[in-house]
């Protein structure tokens, strides 16, 4: 059953290792030379949310986990990031590590319940969770209310670099962005990982050959939901905002949505997913409630009749063309 | 004025009542949910959505058509009932052999749809829907004062739950419709059709959605938004409750209203969240539900 929920699944073999190398210097070699060719601001949102869809690939995709409340990791670790550089005037490099801390510390109580249920209740379990963390963001004193954390510095990088300088952050984003990218790389390639992808393929099986299955899923949910905080207090840098668009439920939709069209339990999939949400997002913020209508349409022919996603479908072009 | 624990017992009974009417949509919708989970094994996300298709169906039948409430509850459940037999012919029976999960985002995306298509249409503000002349006013019981509408909510969404538990408990049709949970190849062997069973069982769920969202217009506002909200809180409601039984989930939903109004009254602050809170408590101390079973 789990096999048919991940038809792109990253495999390791010699010749996918080598072109994953070429995907990646092809990203990085993107990622440098973006500024020269669309707005430095957009493409830091694409990062952002790209990090934030990897991490969420990393529990579905990697673990098959479908979490529907990952926009508390990423609104909470905007909100902690937001707070402790406006309030408390922390450098941006130690309130994007405060806001990681904290949201790694809330994967890690959520994930306790969480991963006490499995398959749709564990969706509707964090989606409720999530639900939780919206209201106390909208209720708490610090968190300003419908208004958000508005205005908040971006600072000096180890209280030398300027980041109001679009370039200067964007840099910064740059390095979150692709350190947070190998990571999961890693993660996904070491023993670690494969006992995770053993985990989503057949539960029981893991647990007759001894390994503790919960405890696995417990780490996954809460590197998840910590690198999900990592992306979220970036991007609260980036805009200088962190507001209740960042904890509602439509961002958790959003996430699975960007996950989903690039392809889910591909390395690269959601990187791409995002760039096309976000880009989309942009050319189509004028029609206002469409942007609704749109996502959901993708969503619909995405679940229809087409569930590798992008990546996946290239990467299944690929092998096809290729017989090994 | 009588107080009890220091609140007065008028702000008390009033609370109280919300938190029954609320309950009524709870097990309404849970109820709702719990069925389409039994046989198509699919967490129907668009059951917000479908709930405000039919609270706008009945504001659509009275201001374009000019037909009332009691025309509203009849037609508004046929209505999107037969739209999510359509949905369930063309969209999900396409995924039953895949992971269910395929199910939960088809759907998550059939409501974005929707609440999209109304928003564009409507605006987010609420629509005002009348209470049916027969049932203004209401009854001075001397601690309280009971509008007539509301006491009508409670006891016909009562009624609907305690009707669809006799009908799935306890007639021929709800032993197949049991039976084909348990095994549908072995219930398909013995000559009953069970994915036409399937279908109707879906627009059957659909339509308990529908009927809700009609009894609910006249109290909230008809809004495109008014039922995303409300089915995460449902959610929760199923979590807390398993979804093993069907008097469970009716049970768990009135309960969890009632809940929810004491808590409005003597901590405020936590209203929105006392239902999550809940549910955090019930997955450590019986992960299964109250009602559910392991499986």
């Amino acid at each position: 059953m789990a096999a048919v929920l991940h038809p792109g699944t990253a495999a390791a073999s010699a010749g996918e290792t080598r072109s994953l190398r070429w995907a990646f210097a092809g990203m990085v070699a993107l990622v440098a030379l973006a500024p020269l060719a669309v707005y430095p601001v957009f493409a830091m949102k694409v990062m952002c949310f790209a990090l934030f869809a990897c991490a969420f690939n990393l529990l579905i995709g990697f673990g098959g986990l479908l979490s529907f409340g990952h926009a508390m990791f990423f609104g909470g670790g905007a909100y902690l990031a937001a707070h402790s550089a406006k309030v408390w005037g922390f450098t941006p490099e130690l309130a994007v590590l405060f806001a990681t801390a904290c949201t790694a510390l809330l994967a890690l109580a959520t994930g306790l319940l969480a991963i006490r249920r499995q398959g749709i209740y564990f969706a509707m379990i964090t989606l409720a969770l999530a639900q939780m963390v919206y209201f106390f963001s909208l209720q708490a004193p610090f968190t300003g209310g419908e208004d958000g954390i508005q205005a908040v510095p971006r600072g000096k990088l180890f209280g030398v670099v300027d980041l109001a300088n679009n370039y200067a952050m964007y840099a910064f984003v740059a390095v979150v962005f692709l350190g947070g990218f190998l990571l999961i790389w890693r993660i996904v390639h070491s023993p670690f990982g494969q006992v995770l992808k053993a985990i989503r393929e057949n539960e029981p099986r893991a647990v007759s050959l001894g390994y503790d299955t919960d405890r696995y899923k417990l780490v996954a949910f809460v590197l998840s939901g910590t690198i999900s905080g990592l992306a979220g207090g970036t991007k609260a840098l980036v805009f200088q905002l962190a507001s209740l668009t960042d904890v509602h439920w439509s961002m958790s939709g959003e996430v699975v949505l960007m996950t989903l069209v690039g392809g889910l339990g591909t390395l690269f999939g959601p990187v791409v997913g995002a760039a096309v949400i976000v880009t989309m997002q942009n050319y189509l913020a004028q029609l206002g409630a469409w942007v609704t209508v749109v996502q959901g349409a993708i969503f619909v022919v995405c679940v229809m009749a087409f569930r590798r996603g992008i990546v996946g479908e290239l990467g299944a072009l690929f092998r096809a063309k290729k017989p090994v | 004025m009588d107080t009890i624990f220091g609140v007065p017992t008028q702000a008390l009974f009033g609370q109280l009542l919300i938190g029954l009417i609320n309950g009524s949509f709870y097990a309404l919708l849970s109820l709702g949910l719990a069925v389409i989970f039994g046989l198509l094994n699919i967490i129907n996300f668009t059951h917000g959505a479908q709930y405000m298709l039919g609270a706008f169906t009945a504001y659509l039948l009275l201001t374009k058509a000019g037909l009332g409430y009691w025309w509203a509850l009849l037609i508004a459940p046929v209505a999107v009932g037969i739209t999510g037999i359509l949905i369930e012919r063309l969209l999900l029976s396409h995924l039953y052999k895949l992971d269910h999960l395929y199910g939960l985002l088809l759907t998550f995306g059939l409501a974005l749809i929707i609440q999209g298509v109304f928003r564009n249409e409507f605006g987010s503000s609420g629509q005002p829907y009348p209470i049916p002349p027969q049932l203004t006013g209401g009854q001075n019981l001397g601690f309280m004062f009971l509008p007539n509408y509301r006491a009508w909510v409670i006891v016909a969404s009562l009624v609907v739950c305690l009707a669809t538990w006799f009908m799935i408990e306890r007639t021929k049709l709800g032993g197949y419709l049991r039976a084909a949970t348990e095994n549908p190849a072995l219930v398909q062997a013995f000559g009953v059709n069970v994915p036409r069973m399937i279908t109707l069982t879906y627009g059957f769920g659909v339509g308990l959605a529908a009927l809700a969202g009609v009894m609910a217009a006249p109290i909230y506002q008809v809004s495109p938004q008014m039922g995303a909200d409300l089915i995460i809180v449902v959610f929760a409601v199923v979590v807390i409750g398993g979804m093993g039984s069907i008097l469970g989930a009716i049970v768990t939903g009135f309960g969890l209203g009632l809940i929810e109004g004491l808590t409005k009254v003597f901590y405020p602050e936590a209203s929105n969240t006392v239902i999550f809170i809940i549910m955090a408590i019930v997955l450590l101390l019986r992960p299964a539900g109250l009602f559910g079973r392991e499986k």
